[in-house]
């Protein structure tokens, strides 16, 4: 079922020449994260605003876990979305833990629960359970993004909105935290909606990616199908997609061995090399393997699995059949 | 010299009537204050929402704090007649102006983020205000609570002009009797009096900013 079904919704913002967002339809399948990306003023945040209903659509129709939004109230329909952005939005007179339990409480769960809750979300983002008396004012600006994102999970919500979450963070703290939000959508299963320009973000973290263009969808398609079939030459500016490494970077080792597999790829021999430095694990993807590679001197790594034993190799070549090919399936 | 001597003279051994108008003082500033806030922070955030009311609203309120003090009170008594009520109105006209701009300047001065956060939680008009707003307002509405309070309790010593009570009572019949030990001791009350409201004032408001901004 889609979790967020999205019918010529529109906005038209008073005394604007054109529409925010101008008849946009999609879906969002349940557990999916999907990034919505597009340069500043393309309506992306706006869209993300009518979900949870911050403004209310001019035209249009939206379904929320199957049930028209505008047949509960705002309120009520917000409680059930997370909502993380930017600037964090933590409140400066509340310690964390009461930054946290913001939604339990409106929705009215009872102390205890609400302190389990708090341990739990703590160590699901990573932050030491000490943390619950002080002041956002007293965290670093990733650990306040770390508690703005515990704040969202409170109430265990199907759906999350997040927009630009990431975007005022130093980018290797930014990179950290992206690694840790694609965990927890792989343990927790949300639905997520994110917003962000950063492509190299979007790319990394989506499942899907809907591209918007001045208040319309250009593109709503897979990374590596924006990157190996752009729309068109927007998609292609925007994106990157001549970028062989950013194409790399979107295919993972264990595809390049199956390309070998059936006959598209050269099977490779290992010649030479430091060994320990050539392997490289079966998730990883290519551009990693293309810099363990160079690093190590090797011709080709071995492929290596969690349990350590050898399923493949990989080389030069993989990677040049796999960055050529337009199909390589994911 | 010889006036503080006399005025402390006339403090000792008019202890009891000095006592009694000290309350009533006090109760007059605390009537006052407490219906100043209460229409106070409504209409501060009435105009904190509708932007247009701001420039009228303030307008009108810089405009009664310019009238001369002891002209307001008169001005009062052909409505109100005589008596602490009419001293109430016209300290309670006086606070609005410092009042409506702080809770103004609190209220607006809160980061758009963090509104935006509070209702995109979902937080319904009153929690956002009773939960959010509020207290991270209140510091600059604790700041503008005790420079009202200074003036009430300044302008407090007026309200016996117009048989109001209070402190100033002691001033006026010194004048009018001529009796330095009166005023003086009258003055000292409302030193103390100021001074006392003003410590505990900022204590509160030092605790409060203390909350709102965290410890450091």
């Amino acid at each position: 079922m889609s979790a967020i079904v999205v019918e010529n919704l529109t906005k038209q913002f008073p005394r604007e020449p054109r529409p925010a967002v101008d008849h946009v339809s999609f879906e969002v399948d349940e557990g999916a994260f999907v990034v919505l990306l597009g340069p500043s003023g393309c309506g992306k945040t706006t869209l993300l605003k009518m979900i949870n209903r911050l403004y209310e659509p001019t035209d249009g129709r939206l379904l929320v876990g199957g049930v028209d939004a505008r047949s509960v109230p705002a309120t009520e329909l917000r409680r059930r979305i997370g909502y993380a952005i930017q600037q964090t939005g933590l409140f400066p007179h509340m310690r964390i833990e009461q930054n946290i339990a913001v939604v339990p409480r409106l929705l009215g769960w009872d102390r205890p629960r609400i302190d389990v809750r708090i341990d739990e979300l703590l160590d699901l983002v990573g932050l030491p359970r000490a943390y619950r008396a002080r002041y956002p004012r007293q965290l670093s600006g990733g650990e306040q993004q770390r508690v703005g994102l515990a704040r969202a999970l409170a109430a265990d919500p199907a759906i999350m909105l997040m927009d630009e979450p990431f975007g005022a963070i130093d980018a290797i703290t930014r990179a950290r935290l992206q690694d840790e939000l694609a965990g927890i959508q792989r343990q927790l299963r949300k639905t997520i909606l994110f917003v962000t320009h950063d492509v190299e973000e979007a790319l990394r973290l989506a499942d899907k990616i809907i591209i918007m263009r001045e208040g319309t969808i250009v593109q709503y398609d897979t990374p590596l199908g924006i990157i190996t079939r752009p729309r068109d030459t927007f998609v292609q500016q925007l994106v990157g997609t001549e970028d062989m490494l950013r194409r790399l970077s979107l295919i993972k080792v264990v595809d390049a061995l199956a390309a070998q597999a059936s006959g598209n790829g050269v099977p490779a021999l290992a010649i030479g090399g430091t060994p320990g430095l050539a392997t490289i694990g079966p998730d990883d993807d290519l551009r990693s393997a293309l810099s363990h590679l160079l690093r190590s001197g090797a011709d080709s790594l071995a492929v290596v699995d969690g349990e350590g034993a050898t399923i493949g190799r990989v080389s030069f070549e993989d990677m040049r059949v796999a960055a050529a090919e337009r199909a390589v399936g994911i | 010299m010889q006036n503080l001597v006399a005025g402390l003279r006339y403090l000792v051994n008019n202890i009891g009537l000095v006592a009694g108008l000290f309350v009533e003082h006090l109760r007059l500033a605390a009537i006052a204050l407490a219906i100043s806030l209460l229409i106070a922070i409504p209409l501060g955030w009435l105009i904190s929402r509708v932007r247009w009311l701001r420039g009228p609203v303030l307008g009108v309120l810089g405009v009664i704090y310019t009238i001369p003090s002891l002209s307001l009170f008169v001005l009062l008594i052909p409505v109100l007649g005589l008596g602490p009520r009419t001293a109430i109105v016209a300290l309670i006209a006086y606070a609005q102006l410092v009042l409506v701009r702080n809770v103004l300047v609190g209220l607006a001065g809160i980061e758009p983020s963090v509104i935006e956060a509070a209702r995109g939680m979902g937080m319904n008009g009153w929690q956002r205000f009773s939960r959010v707003e509020f207290p991270l307002a209140l510091p600059l509405i604790l700041a503008g609570t005790r420079v009202a309070t200074l003036s009430i309790i300044g302008i407090g010593t007026i309200a016996a002009f117009i048989n109001g009570g209070g402190l100033g009572r002691l001033l006026f019949e010194g004048v009018s009797t001529g009796n330095r030990g009166k005023i003086v001791a009258g003055s000292i009350a409302i030193t103390i009096l100021a001074l006392g409201a003003n410590a505990i004032l900022r204590a509160i408001e030092r605790r409060s900013a203390r909350a709102v901004l965290g410890p450091e």
